[in-house]
């Protein structure tokens, strides 16, 4: 189950004909995919759009009332084959995953979907996670839709747009026979607004249906000669296809042509940032009436040559604000005048950023040179905004400084209590014997490992990679081992195969770790195969240990409590330097520290509110033996684990301490007798109703342990005032 | 406040930045003020980039405002980001988060409401350094302070936590005190109601927040008595009694044995007598410290160590006695090091009982144990008995062998229960051998050589001396973290000899004290030296 639920959320689903949805923007793309007819949907969960699968799949009800099959497919790569299913059936599909990482492992899909092309609509929701905020490379996905010829949507940032587009898209996909890419920019995805929603539709065409009338028609499958008709099948029929749809329905916008003798072209994401910046330029009004021309691509590929021609002919100059590199728009549109021969001059990367995110900042910038240059008597020079006004007579209101070193970065990290944390106390602990050793890294919530205090891992090559990473690195000479990390996710997704099978196949000695937290932890706490919560819809409990036997891997070592430190240690220690040849799997298995809590703390509290008894664990450290050296931080970086003004008036350096959001996980105390630290940890174990024998304890406790105390006072009296 | 009447469709929205960690509370906070903002005939927006910067990371809530104009049906165009220089109202949960505010620029001197918490959460930085990592917090608090237009402050953490809520009600609560955005108190207290999670506790937090914020922004500066709840700077706390006012200080200064118990008030007269004002609060400390270690002989002989260092001091001082001050502070810490015993000897007592319960937050009707996470070794065995046999232990091979496979795991002791605590107890009671053991010739040894060094560059290089003094703050820790600092304690010190004639020497040993408190194994300090 994932960590937010969205059941409450999921009833706006049924908002009916001509009422308002108010929400966020995935579930308003739920919505459009109901009110499209669309008949089976996958994906694959991964900022910014796990919601949109987690709100799916809190959405059984509904779905099943309108007969749409969901899958948590098992990889991008599943997700896009699943929508083989409209290529033959007048069946509309979606999938979504994050991009460009998700359409990188969906591409040998995509690339054969596009090909043969589709006959009911087939919509590809990629969440481009692209700037501020983003956890992946800053690459973009409308190199993926040239190079297979999907059409790609980048709608304006409001929902009734985004909501249009979807249904647009399944139009534009059965229009041309061609798969359609929509963009969903990072904040898009969890943009609060509204629109007026239609009644949800049950696919004329059934999944049923097309399981008992099986097609099949070889010209659509790739295999020569039939590939090579699909080449020219995309330019002579779909590419017109989707450019007469394109045009016939207006997909794209011009707004207020014919103000002025120069232009903006934007994407369609991009339009409200836009608009924001001619506000601050004093050129627009907050509605977006504005006397500067605008060309709004809606669909960003194909770039319609017609359009580009009419805005451009009767202009000077059009600026293009086209965000990301390499910028094939401004090169697509380039080619356009040039091959129409016309002379408008086209400025973009020129004068807005090369490379990053296109912020109001950078806009503003970007078309404030654009304006000097075609239209400097709309530049209004005593009243510019902020961030473009230099400091002089007037003083710009943001020069206040912050010295940098005060400001550190704040990077995500391991939560309190987080079960893989230990694993990397446990190989810190283990590499001060064996000394260092290359580490691949992998893609998840382990990957903070790279970060202080840790200062683990050495490359991360993609999701379920880190061992396949690690695998050139092996040479029968070499008496030091690699380590390679993996996920519970990217062992499913890939790693079984990628790494661990070709670890054995290959003849490897690496050490392979798989982090098995029971969900798809970094993506919001989604089921997985091996996960061992019921679930009534899914099949989970199948054990990573028997899958990595069952590939042929003979040493294989299951850690079940992750916390045990010197245990953990003790094991690395033994797959490092062991005699035994070939690749060493070790499972280290605890959950995931947020679900758990989620899960266990209302249990307790009711627990506790029936009269049982409960005891509940926290750490603590006493602050007079603490002497402020930090070592313990230093193996663990627990957020609860922090520092603390000294008590002690003599001493300088700021105490250890745990703070109440302490989860009693026993890392601390473990960490501090694994490396011998310091004597000062002690664990608080708090009973909750008593029961008579604790109440005995105690009562016996208070006497002896009082009456100690009372000498120990007693021997104390008179040093202090 | 903005009035609603005063918007024109070419005003730019109402904007607002909250900048929290995740966990926080920023959504909750962010879609309260959406659901007034519609309640209230505005259109409203929210968007963020929680990503994996739910875990812990610092994350940027977004929203924008705008009422409905009358006549105008179309919404108005929103943007997704903020623009710098173009935030109305920002929002911080914590006091560094306040400064990346002011970093990047969305903090303006002509438009910006800046509300922040005071607590600080403390950056991985901060925390793995092996001394004192902490930043400033008055640089950040004058910063912040001096890139508003207003500027609302308080411990809102606190707030939380004593109203048993969340810092997201408590931030929500100065927001509306600080009159910012265009509803009113009740359209606020509504919308956390029809929030329906927490309510009670939200709305107590909300309360509290909305009078410090008030109060913030009341023309007689108030305000003042809500910044006292920062954490004092570093350098202040660095100062030793940092709970002192200067009267409390003074007070010591002038009486001394008022500050102690009857068992000190001949030490305390020769604390008045003997000693410069300076160091009084730091030697009344001391002494205090040395009694409750061993006895007051001890104390007694924690002045006389003293002595010559005070003499050198008043010779060759420039006035400020910070040589003599720093020597009083380490030669205290130094004299009451952490041996198996002082350790038994603190867990064991009532005040500690109490301070863990405390911490815990246990209720009367529930009961508390402590177990304590203890890994002694053969070397803290060996410490502890006298010099001789400490040392035959050392050298007898099947005894540490013996020692340490008993003590492998650790051991873990539950200090509430009768033998754990009669077990403590015993070896608390070992304090009359200490004045024999291993451990203590050791550093009575290593100590007087310290200051012995100290007073040997007191008169040439006074600077020079007060470095020798600091590196004192390198020896810390327990097992291999005391060891290593030893190790770069000796390593500065041998510098400390070969480059004593050399100008700049007091610079050089500074730079290589920071170098040895860079990180754990010596490392930076080493790379330096080579």
């Amino acid at each position: 189950m994932a960590e937010r639920s969205f059941a409450a959320e999921v009833k706006k689903l049924r908002v009916g004909d001509g009422e308002e949805f108010l929400g966020e923007g995935i579930l308003a793309v739920t919505k459009a995919l109901l009110q499209s007819g669309v008949a089976y949907v996958g994906g694959y969960q991964g900022a910014p759009i796990s919601h949109l699968m987690d709100v799916l799949g809190d959405a059984k009800e509904i779905l099943d009332e309108l007969g749409v099959h969901f899958e948590n497919s098992a990889s991008e790569a599943t997700a896009a084959a699943s929508l083989a299913a409209s290529v033959h059936y007048p069946l509309r599909g979606a999938i979504t995953f994050k991009s460009t990482v998700g359409t990188n492992v969906a591409s040998d899909a995509l690339a054969n979907l596009s090909s043969g092309g589709v006959t009911g609509g087939a919509l590809i929701i990629v969440g481009e996670d692209y700037g501020e905020g983003s956890s992946i490379m800053q690459e973009r996905s409308h190199a993926f839709a040239m190079k297979s010829q999907i059409w790609l949507l980048d709608p304006r940032p409001n929902l009734t747009a985004i909501v249009d587009a979807v249904e647009d898209g399944f139009q534009l996909s059965e229009a041309s026979n061609s798969p359609v890419m929509l963009q969903l920019r990072l904040r898009s995805c969890h943009l609060h607004g509204r629109f007026i929603a239609k009644d949800n539709v049950r696919s004329p065409f059934t999944l049923k249906e097309a399981m008992e009338n099986p097609r099949r028609d070889t010209s659509r499958i790739v295999l020569p000669p039939a590939s090579f008709l699909h080449e020219q099948e995309k330019l002579t029929k779909r590419w017109p296809a989707a450019v007469k749809f394109i045009k016939e329905n207006k997909l794209n916008e011009v707004f207020f042509d014919g103000t002025q003798d120069f232009g903006i072209v934007m994407q369609g994401g991009l339009y409200n940032t836009v608009i924001r910046a001619l506000q601050l330029l004093g050129l627009s009004d907050v509605y977006g009436n504005t006397n500067i021309p605008l060309y709004i691509l809606n669909v960003t590929y194909p770039i319609i040559d017609d359009e580009v021609i009419e805005f451009a002919k009767s202009k000077k100059a059009i600026l293009l604000v086209e965000e990301g590199q390499p910028d094939y728009i401004e090169q697509n549109i380039h080619a356009v005048l040039r091959r129409g021969d016309i002379p408008t001059k086209l400025h973009g990367k020129d004068f807005l950023l090369p490379a990053g995110e296109y912020t109001p900042a950078a806009v503003v910038k970007g078309i404030l040179e654009f304006l000097k240059k075609y239209g400097p008597t709309l530049i209004d020079n005593e009243n510019l905004p902020d961030l473009v006004r230099p400091d002089g007579e007037k003083p710009n209101s943001i020069s206040a400084v912050i010295p940098a070193e005060v400001v550190h970065g704040r990077p995500p990290s391991f939560c309190t209590g987080c079960p893989e944390r230990p694993i990397f106390t446990a190989l810190k602990l283990a590499e001060r014997e064996t000394g260092s050793h290359h580490i691949s890294a992998d893609i998840g919530c382990h990957l903070f490992s790279i970060l202080p205090p840790f200062n683990i891992g050495a490359t991360t090559m993609g999701y379920g990679l880190g061992a396949a990473g690690a695998s050139a690195l092996s040479d029968p000479a070499s008496d030091k081992r690699t380590i390679s990390f993996m996920g519970d996710g990217g062992f499913w997704h890939n790693g079984l195969t990628s790494g661990v099978g070709n670890a054995v196949f290959n003849e490897s000695d690496g050490v392979m770790i798989v982090v098995d937290n029971a969900y798809s932890a970094a993506t919001g706490g989604q089921d997985l195969l091996s996960s061992t919560a019921e679930n009534t819809n899914r099949s989970t409990k199948h054990p990573i240990e028997n899958a990595v036997r069952g590939i042929g891997v003979k040493w294989v070592k299951t850690v079940q409590n992750t916390y045990r430190v010197s245990e953990m240690r003790d094991l690395m220690k033994e797959a490092l330097t062991g005699k035994t040849r070939g690749p060493k799997v070790i499972i280290a298995q605890s959950e995931c520290t947020l679900n758990k809590q989620r899960r266990v703390r209302p249990e307790i509290a009711a627990r506790i509110k029936a009269g049982k008894r409960v005891v509940k664990e926290r750490f603590g450290i006493d602050p007079d033996t603490c002497t402020g050296d930090h070592s313990c931080i230093r193996i663990n970086g627990c957020p609860s684990l922090t520092i603390a003004p000294n008590p002690d008036a003599m001493r300088k350096d700021p105490v250890a301490t745990i703070l109440h959001s302490c989860v009693g996980c026993g890392l601390c105390g473990e960490a501090a007798q694994a490396a011998v630290l310091c004597p000062s940890f002690y664990r608080s174990e708090i009973i909750s109703n008593p029961n008579m024998w604790d109440k005995a304890k105690l009562g016996i406790r208070n006497i002896m342990i009082g009456f100690l105390q009372n000498g120990i006072e007693r021997r104390l009296k008179g040093i202090d005032a | 406040m903005p009035k609603v009447e005063e918007f024109t469709k070419n005003s730019r929205p109402i904007t607002m930045a909250i900048l929290a960690m995740g966990g926080e509370g920023g959504g909750v906070l962010a879609d309260w003020a959406v659901d007034m903002a519609e309640h209230c005939g505005f259109f409203a927006q929210t968007t963020s980039v929680p990503g994996v910067a739910q875990r812990t990371g610092t994350t940027v809530y977004y929203l924008e405002f705008f009422p409905k104009l009358a006549g105008e049906m179309k919404e108005p165009v929103f943007s997704t980001m903020a623009a710098p220089g173009e935030v109305d109202i920002v929002v911080a949960s914590e006091l560094m988060e306040s400064g990346r505010a002011v970093q990047r620029g969305f903090i303006s001197k002509n438009k910006t409401t800046l509300i922040t918490s005071t607590h600080r959460v403390y950056s991985m930085t901060e925390k793995i350094a092996l001394g004192d990592g902490r930043v400033d917090s008055d640089v950040l608090m004058d910063s912040s302070r001096n890139a508003a237009k207003l500027f609302i402050s308080g411990d809102f953490a606190k707030v939380a936590e004593t109203t048993k809520s969340l810092i997201s009600a408590a931030l929500y609560g100065a927001l509306a005190g600080s009159g910012a955005l265009p509803f009113d108190k009740k359209d606020f207290i509504a919308s956390i109601e029809r929030g329906g999670v927490g309510v009670a506790s939200s709305i107590k937090a909300f309360e509290s927040s909305f009078e410090i914020a008030t109060q913030c922004i009341s023309p007689t500066p108030k305000s003042v008595s809500v910044d006292i709840s920062i954490g004092r700077k570093p350098k202040e706390a660095s100062t030793g009694a940092q709970q002192l006012t200067p009267e409390e200080e003074l007070e010591i200064i002038n009486n001394p044995n008022g500050a102690v118990g009857a068992r000190l008030q001949g030490l305390a007269g020769r604390i008045k007598s003997e000693f410069p004002e300076p160091v009084t609060v730091m030697l009344v400390n001391g002494i205090k410290r040395c009694a409750d270690y061993q006895d007051v002989a001890y104390a007694n002989q924690y002045l006389n160590r003293l002595l010559t260092v005070r003499d050198a001091e008043a010779k060759f001082g420039d006035g400020t006695s910070r040589v003599l001050l720093e020597v009083a502070r380490y030669t205290a810490l130094w004299m009451t090091y952490e041996d198996t015993i002082r350790v038994a000897d603190l867990k064991i007592r009532r005040t500690r009982f109490n301070r863990v319960g405390d911490e815990a937050q246990v209720q009367n009707d529930q009961i508390l144990q402590i177990r304590e996470f203890l890994h002694p070794r053969s070397e803290e065995f060996a410490d502890t008995l006298p010099t001789a046999a400490g040392r035959w232990l050392l050298r007898t091979k099947p005894v540490t062998n013996t020692i340490e496979k008993l003590t492998k795991n650790g051991i873990i002791l539950q200090t509430t229960s009768i033998h754990g605590y009669i077990m403590l107890y015993f070896i608390a009671r070992l304090k009359p051998i200490r004045r024999r053991s291993l451990r203590f010739n050791l550093e009575q040894e290593r100590m007087d050589q310290w200051i012995a060094s100290i007073n040997q560059e007191i008169e040439s290089n006074y600077d020079l001396a007060y470095e020798i003094a600091e590196c004192a703050n390198l020896i810390k820790g327990y097992g291999d973290t005391h060891a290593n600092g030893w190790r770069n304690f000796l390593l500065v010190m041998e510098q400390v000899q070969s480059l004593r004639n050399e100008s700049g020497v007091a610079g050089r040993i500074s730079e290589l004290r920071k170098a040895a408190l860079a990180d754990e194994d010596g490392t930076k300090l080493r790379a330096i030296l080579a």
